[in-house]
């Protein structure tokens, strides 16, 4: 087993782990807490395959600042940890069997498949490869982007102040 | 060198080298910048109060931190009855660790061999935005699990100033690093061989200063621990060495801080005659010194103020200096 | 090395996972959760098929940046709107906001 084998099995097992917290725990807070051990796992398994600027920029947006968010969203809210509330609705049963069925479905069709190995190699500095795509291929993607961001910062903000 | 060209060595060779420098950067933060700040802290403060400080452990007060772990050290830990026991415990974690991994991509100096430096990631600057954002984290879990108002209210405004305050801050490691044409930190010293970046920008220096502070919350940002509203803040219920961990964890960032605020704009390890490390070591302790003189000098924030500071003045100035730079950079060096 | 087919199971499960916060949760705060960690399986797939399908070309890289932008945004109007449905109604649980219910 390679090292790379290991590190991917070893996160996997943390992603998985910590995913179950936040789907299962009657604890909003402790499942809140659960995604940043999940979200770092994923980032390092954008550093395995040789992602780095997306695992900063994950840890940045969804480690640090998503999860602030969510956390300062549940302490605003009356229900606090949520233990003393039902926590899920009564569709348990076949949001499992929905859940089971399409991982089952995904994973069948993803190992039947023989996947292609594409040519070429990374690129040896990713940033400046993100950037030029970014500002050259990608530009309308870009501009878009950045209009959505803006408006949804506005939206958000009218959105959840108080009405005077 | 990117992070996944580890496979250059075996991985048990990497993985020792992690493990060895894991300890190496903790121990050599842990004894330096948080006992030695805190020493200098309180002597600081004592100068500029009249005061004489810490004086009798050791010859002029040098051995009071260690006392002072001592005593810690010998603390009962309580946890109160009502706390979330798990998050309690694990926030005292997350706060040192978040800022011992700052660490990583700071160059202290340079040798024969090439940069002192534990890795010099191509993401270098991403990579500390992004470690030390995790603080907030922790923060709020301490907050959340203590199970105390004066707690809770530490935690919820420490997580909307140090997000608030990330923005400046980012804009500021943006403008340096567009100037330098990379992210990793060793270009970004290279690219100062002849000026500093604190000299070419100002305002991003002056920028990233006040966020600095705001981050690591001091004085005049310190509401999240404001003493005479909160009691402590967010580490109220701590005791003992997990109390001690909380302080770890803040000089540990106030020094990571520091060290980053030399790197990227006063020339890292840059100057004459004397050695290199030697050279950092003093812009770094030039620097902490700053930022204990204002925490000794100013008053405090309300927390309206703190926020209209950062979104109504430090963002807007930042995207503007960010703009112009852009522009400059464009037009000169194209 | 790592095959490719074992990052597109787990991500695969992280997915399921998420829908299943989403559907099963009556917190609407959960319930956000659960899509990212959705988006985060999608993710797991443009990076991965990224390195093993176009190496050369970063566009894999390029639609996670995009779906992380994206996450961001939605996870700050859908938090708004869970701080404005508690304002006006008293509950972030879905299935009692239901007003608009014949």
């Amino acid at each position: 087993m390679t090292g790379e084998a290991i590190a991917f099995y070893g996160l996997a097992a943390v992603i998985l782990v910590s995913g179950l917290v936040v789907v299962s725990s009657p604890n909003i807070v402790h499942s809140a807490v659960a995604l940043v051990p999940a979200f770092l796992g994923i980032t390092g398994i954008y550093i395995l395959l040789g992602a780095e600027f997306v695992a900063g920029i994950q840890v940045l947006i969804y480690a640090g600042a998503i999860t602030v968010l969510v956390l300062f969203v549940i302490m605003l809210t009356e229900g606090g940890t949520g233990l003393r509330q039902r926590q899920r609705n009564e569709q348990g049963p076949i949001g499992a069997s929905v859940a089971v069925a399409i991982a089952v479905l995904l994973i069948a069709g993803v190992t039947h498949t023989t996947w292609g190995r594409g040519a070429g190699t990374l690129p040896a500095y990713t940033p400046g490869a993100i950037g030029q795509s970014f500002l050259g291929t990608n530009l309308l993607v870009f501009e878009g982007t950045s209009l959505v961001l803006l408006v949804s910062l506005i939206g958000a903000i009218i959105i959840a102040r108080k009405e005077e | 060198m990117g992070l996944a060209e580890a496979a250059a060595l075996p991985w048990y060779v990497e993985l020792w080298r992690a493990i060895a420098g894991t300890v190496l950067i903790f121990s050599g933060v842990a004894v330096v910048a948080a006992m030695f700040g805190v020493l200098l802290e309180r002597k600081i403060s004592g100068w500029m109060q009249s005061r004489l400080g810490p004086k009798h452990v050791g010859p002029q007060g040098l051995l009071q931190t260690i006392a002072d772990t001592i005593k810690l050290l010998q603390k009962e830990n309580i946890v109160p009855r009502n706390a979330d026991a798990t998050i309690f415990a694990s926030a005292v974690l997350v706060v040192p660790l978040a800022a011992l991994l700052d660490y990583v991509v700071i160059p202290f100096g340079t040798t024969r061999w090439g940069p002192l430096i534990f890795r010099d990631l191509n993401i270098g600057v991403l990579y500390f935005a992004a470690t030390s954002s995790l603080v907030v984290v922790g923060i709020l879990m301490a907050g959340w699990g203590s199970n105390n108002k004066y707690a809770l209210i530490g935690g919820l405004r420490s997580a909307s100033q140090m997000v608030s305050y990330e923005i400046p801050m980012g804009l500021a490691l943006i403008t340096v690093a567009m100037l330098a044409g990379s992210l990793s930190t060793v270009k970004i010293v290279d690219a100062q061989a002849g000026w500093w970046y604190a000299v070419e920008q100002p305002l991003a220096f002056l920028i990233f200063l006040i966020a600095a502070v705001a981050e690591v919350n001091r004085v005049p940002f310190d509401l999240v621990e404001a003493e005479s509203e909160l009691v402590a803040g967010y580490f109220s219920e701590y005791t003992g060495m997990r109390f001690a961990l909380f302080q770890l964890g803040e000089y540990g960032e106030m020094f990571a801080m520091a060290a980053m605020a030399v790197t990227l704009f006063l020339g890292g390890w840059r100057g004459p005659v004397l050695p290199p490390v030697l050279w950092f070591v003093i812009k770094l302790y030039a620097l902490i010194f700053v930022f204990m003189w204002v925490r000794w000098t100013y008053p405090r924030f309300r927390i309206d103020q703190l926020l209209n500071f950062a979104w109504k003045v430090l963002i807007p100035v930042g995207l503007l200096n960010l703009v112009v730079t852009a522009f400059f950079v464009m037009v000169v060096h194209r | 090395m790592v095959p490719l087919a074992d990052y597109l199971v787990l991500s695969a499960v992280v997915f399921a996972l998420g829908l299943y916060a989403v559907v099963t949760r009556r917190n609407g705060v959960a319930i956000l959760m659960g899509i990212e960690l959705m988006l985060n399986a999608a993710n797991i797939n443009l990076v991965a098929f990224n390195k093993y399908a176009a190496p050369g070309a970063v566009q894999g890289q390029i639609f996670a940046l995009i779906v992380i932008t994206l996450a961001a945004c939605e996870a700050a109007v859908g938090l708004a709107l869970v701080l404005a449905a508690y304002r006006s109604l008293e509950t972030i649980h879905v299935d009692e906001i239901n007003l608009m219910r014949w």
